[in-house]
C-alpha cells in the first residue's frame, strides 16, 4: 500500500479493505526525538561541555520519555487500521489492548480537520469525526491521527456526503458567508491574553533556564537591565516595565491572531452544515452542523467593546465538551460589532441578528444595589486590611491604604453601573435573548425550541430583595443561559412566555400587594 | 395585576432525611473539634489555647449541624406530573428545576451508604443538558422505585427526540 494511494473502495462498499494510516507518520514520530537531542546540544553548548549529574539525570529521563512517546506512536501506526463502509466508519487499533470502535455515518457531527506544525512539514493532518454525544463514553469521538491533506479532505467530503445521502438532505446555496480581512487586525492588541501569555513565557524560559542550572538573574544583560533599574526613580521603572509588558503583550496578541485566524472563511455548505477554515502554523477546519445551532453568542470583553469590536460564538451542540466547545465554537475572529451582527444574521438565516435587539428589557434598581454592594466589598476587602496593616505597623501602608481607595472606589463602582446597565433580556420571534457580564459583555440567543427545562436559582440575599436567577437549560453551548437578577414575577412570566406550558402548571398567581409594581 | 410565584411542589421528602443530613454534616463539623478536646484534656499546660479553639469550631459546626437539616427540610420538595419532573432543593441557596418528560433521558436511582443506613433513595433525571440534571434526595426506596417506574412509562409515552 503506497503512501498516497487514495481511497477508493466505493463500488464495493458493502465489505471494503482496510486502509492503514499514512506512512509518513514514522517520520512524525521520528521526528519528535529531535526536542530531546537539541536540548542535549544546547546544554552542552551552555554549559561548554561540563554536564553535571543533576542535568545529566534530566536530559536523560526526557530522552527516555521521548522514546517511549515515540515508540507508542510507532505501535499505533503500526497497528491503527481504518474503513468506511456502507453506514458506518469503523477503527482498529491496539496491540495488547484492542480496540475496535464504529461510528454510524447518519450519527456523524462533524468532522473536523487540524494539522500541527510536524504534521504539516509531512503534509499530513488529522480527521477528527465527532458524533456530539453528551456521554463520556468511547465510540462517541473517533480520531485518524495522520492521513495526507488530500486524502483527508476526500474522507471529510465522503463521509459527509454519506451521512447526507442516508439521512434528509437539506439543498442550500453554499457560499461564503465570512472571510478575513486584515484590517481586523487591529483588534488583536485588545485581547487581554497578550499580557497573560508574556508573563507566561518569561515564567516558562526562567524554569526551563533554573532546571539547565542557568540562573537568569546573574546572565550579562539581565544585570545590565538591573543596573539601570536601580538608577532610575521607582515610579519610572515601574512605568516603563508595564509598558513593556503591554507592548510585548500587544505583540504576543497579534501574534496569536495572525497565526488563529490566517486563512480565516466561514462558508455554508452543501448539506446544512457550516465550516470555519483557519490557521497559519496549526489549520483548523470545524464543521458545525445547521440544526445543531441553537443561537449565538455575542462576546465583547472590555477593550475590545470600547474599540466598537465583537466576536462571535455558536451555540451548538455536538461540539465536544467544555473545554472542546469553547475552542470549537468561535465563528468570527474579533470584528467591527456590526460585521459581527451581519454574520450572526446570515447564520441563522435571519433579516436582523437577534442579538442586535436594543430594546432589552432592563432590570430591576434593586440589581444595581446588589452590584453597588459587590463594589463595596471588594474595596472594603482590599482597603481594611491595608488600613488595619497600617496603623499597627507604619504610616505608609495607611497612605497606600487611602491611594487604593481613592482609585478602586470610583472604578468599582464605575463597573458595577455599567454591569447593571447590561443586564437585560428580551424574546425576538425563535430567540430568547439574554445579556450580561462585567468585565466582558455576552449577549446571547437561544433558541426558544432548543431550551430543555429551567434552573431558576435565589440566592439568600437575592431572596431579600425578591430576585431569581433563571437559568435556561439546552443542549447546546454551554448547557445553562442565565438571566440574572431579574424580580421573581417577571423572570417566571418570561420563562412561562419563552417556552408556553412548561412552568405553567407550577405557578401561582397572587394579587399584587407589595410596593414594588412591575413593569410590564 | 397579579403577580406570579412558584408554588412549592407537592411532596415533601422523607422525614428521616432530618436524620441523614445530619449525620452527613457532622462528618465535616465534627472531626475537628474532637481533635482540640483531645488536645484539651491530654495537654494541661495549653488548656486556654485548645479551650478557644474547640470553642471556635465547635460553635459553628453545630449550629450548621442543628439548622442546616431542618431549613432542607423545610425546603426540598419534589412533583412529578404526566408532562414534567419539578423539584426544589437548598437552603441558603435554593433551586427549582423542571424538566419536561419529553426531555428526559435517563433516570437513575443513586444511595449512598449513609443513605441506605436510613432507608433512603436519590434520584437523578438526566437530559440532554449537563446542567440540566434533576436531583430528588431523600425518598424512601419504595417510593423512590414508584417514581423511577411513573417517570419510565411517560419518558417513553412522551414524544420527543430528548435534543
Amino acid at each position: 500500500m503506497s503512501a498516497d494511494a487514495p481511497v477508493r473502495h466505493r463500488t464495493d462498499a458493502a465489505n471494503p479493505e482496510w486502509e492503514r494510516l499514512n506512512a509518513r507518520l514514522i517520520l512524525v514520530h521520528a521526528s519528535l526525538l529531535a526536542a530531546p537531542l537539541a536540548s542535549w546540544a544546547a546544554t552542552l553548548v551552555a554549559t561548554g561541555g561540563k554536564v553535571n549529574l543533576q542535568a545529566l539525570i534530566t536530559l536523560g529521563s526526557l530522552l527516555i520519555t521521548f522514546l517511549v512517546v515515540t515508540s507508542i506512536g510507532m505501535m499505533r501506526y503500526l497497528t491503527t487500521r481504518y474503513r468506511i463502509t456502507e453506514d458506518r466508519v469503523e477503527l482498529r487499533s491496539g496491540l495488547l489492548f484492542r480496540s475496535h470502535r464504529a461510528i454510524r455515518l447518519d450519527r456523524i457531527r462533524s468532522v473536523d480537520l487540524t494539522a500541527n506544525p510536524v504534521h504539516r512539514v509531512f503534509g499530513l493532518t488529522s480527521l477528527r469525526i465527532g458524533t456530539g454525544e453528551q456521554t463520556h463514553s468511547a465510540g462517541r469521538k473517533l480520531t485518524l491521527d495522520g492521513v495526507s491533506k488530500a486524502q483527508a479532505a476526500e474522507l471529510r467530503q465522503r463521509l459527509l456526503s454519506r451521512r447526507d445521502a442516508l439521512g434528509a438532505a437539506a439543498v442550500e446555496d453554499d457560499g461564503l458567508i465570512a472571510d478575513m480581512d486584515w484590517s481586523w487586525i487591529r483588534y488583536a492588541p485588545l485581547t487581554i491574553w497578550g499580557v497573560g501569555g508574556v508573563l507566561a513565557a518569561v515564567g516558562t524560559a526562567y524554569r526551563t533556564l533554573h532546571e539547565m542550572k542557568v540562573d537568569p538573574l546573574q546572565l550579562g544583560f539581565v544585570k545590565d537591565i538591573e543596573a539601570h533599574y536601580g538608577s532610575v526613580p521607582l515610579w519610572f521603572g515601574i512605568l516603563i516595565t508595564l509598558l513593556i509588558i503591554v507592548v510585548l503583550g500587544a505583540i504576543f496578541s497579534t501574534a496569536t491572531f495572525t497565526e488563529g485566524w490566517y486563512g480565516y472563511r466561514l462558508e455554508r455548505e452543501d448539506g446544512g452544515t457550516f465550516r470555519v477554515l483557519r490557521g497559519l502554523l496549526v489549520t483548523r477546519s470545524v464543521t458545525i452542523e445547521e440544526r445543531r445551532l441553537r443561537g449565538v453568542e455575542l462576546g465583547e470583553t472590555m477593550f475590545l467593546r470600547w474599540a466598537g469590536g465583537a466576536r462571535l460564538n455558536a451555540v451548538a451542540s455536538g461540539l465536544g465538551d467544555r473545554d472542546e466547545n469553547r475552542k470549537r465554537r468561535m465563528l468570527t475572529p474579533p470584528v467591527p460589532r456590526a460585521e459581527a451582527l451581519r454574520v450572526a444574521a446570515d447564520v441563522l438565516s435571519e433579516a436582523e441578528s437577534p442579538t442586535s435587539l436594543t430594546d432589552l428589557r432592563p432590570h430591576p434598581r434593586i440589581a444595581l444595589r446588589r452590584r453597588v454592594n459587590r463594589a463595596l466589598t471588594v474595596t472594603a476587602l482590599i482597603v481594611i486590611p491595608l488600613a488595619a496593616l497600617g496603623l499597627w505597623l507604619s504610616t505608609a501602608l495607611l497612605y497606600a491604604a487611602v491611594a487604593a481607595a481613592v482609585v478602586l472606589l470610583p472604578v468599582t463602582l464605575a463597573l458595577a453601573y455599567d454591569a447593571y446597565r447590561t443586564l437585560g433580556h428580551g424574546m425576538r420571534g425563535r430567540y430568547l435573548v439574554t445579556r450580561s457580564g462585567t468585565f466582558a459583555h455576552r449577549t446571547v440567543a437561544l433558541q426558544r425550541e432548543g431550551i430543555i427545562g429551567w434552573n431558576i436559582s435565589s440566592s439568600f440575599f437575592q431572596r431579600r430583595s425578591g430576585l431569581l436567577t433563571l437559568g435556561a437549560t439546552t443542549s447546546a453551548g454551554e448547557h445553562c443561559y442565565k438571566v440574572r437578577d431579574v424580580t421573581v414575577s417577571e423572570g417566571l412570566s418570561f420563562a412561562e412566555e419563552a417556552v408556553p406550558h412548561l412552568l405553567t402548571p407550577f405557578l401561582e398567581r397572587v394579587p399584587t400587594h407589595r410596593r414594588d409594581r412591575r413593569r410590564r | 395585576m397579579d403577580d406570579v410565584r412558584l408554588r412549592p411542589p407537592r411532596n415533601r421528602v422523607e422525614r428521616r432525611a432530618v436524620a441523614w443530613w445530619t449525620t452527613q454534616s457532622s462528618i465535616f463539623a465534627l472531626p475537628l473539634p474532637i481533635v482540640f478536646a483531645v488536645l484539651y484534656l491530654f495537654i494541661p499546660p495549653a488548656r486556654t489555647w485548645f479551650g478557644w479553639c474547640l470553642a471556635i469550631t465547635l460553635v459553628p459546626g453545630l449550629a450548621y449541624m442543628l439548622v442546616m437539616p431542618a431549613w432542607r427540610y423545610r425546603v426540598h420538595r419534589w412533583e412529578t406530573t404526566n408532562e414534567a419532573v419539578y423539584a426544589s432543593s437548598g437552603w441558603l441557596w435554593q433551586r427549582w428545576r423542571v424538566v419536561p418528560l419529553s426531555r428526559v433521558q435517563t433516570v437513575d436511582t443513586l444511595r449512598g451508604p449513609l443513605q441506605q443506613m436510613f432507608r433512603l433513595s436519590g434520584i437523578t433525571v438526566t437530559t440532554a443538558s449537563a446542567s440540566g440534571a434533576v436531583k430528588i434526595k431523600g425518598l424512601d426506596h419504595r417510593v423512590a422505585a414508584d417514581v423511577v417506574e411513573h417517570l419510565t412509562k411517560y419518558t417513553q409515552a412522551t414524544p420527543g427526540d430528548a435534543a
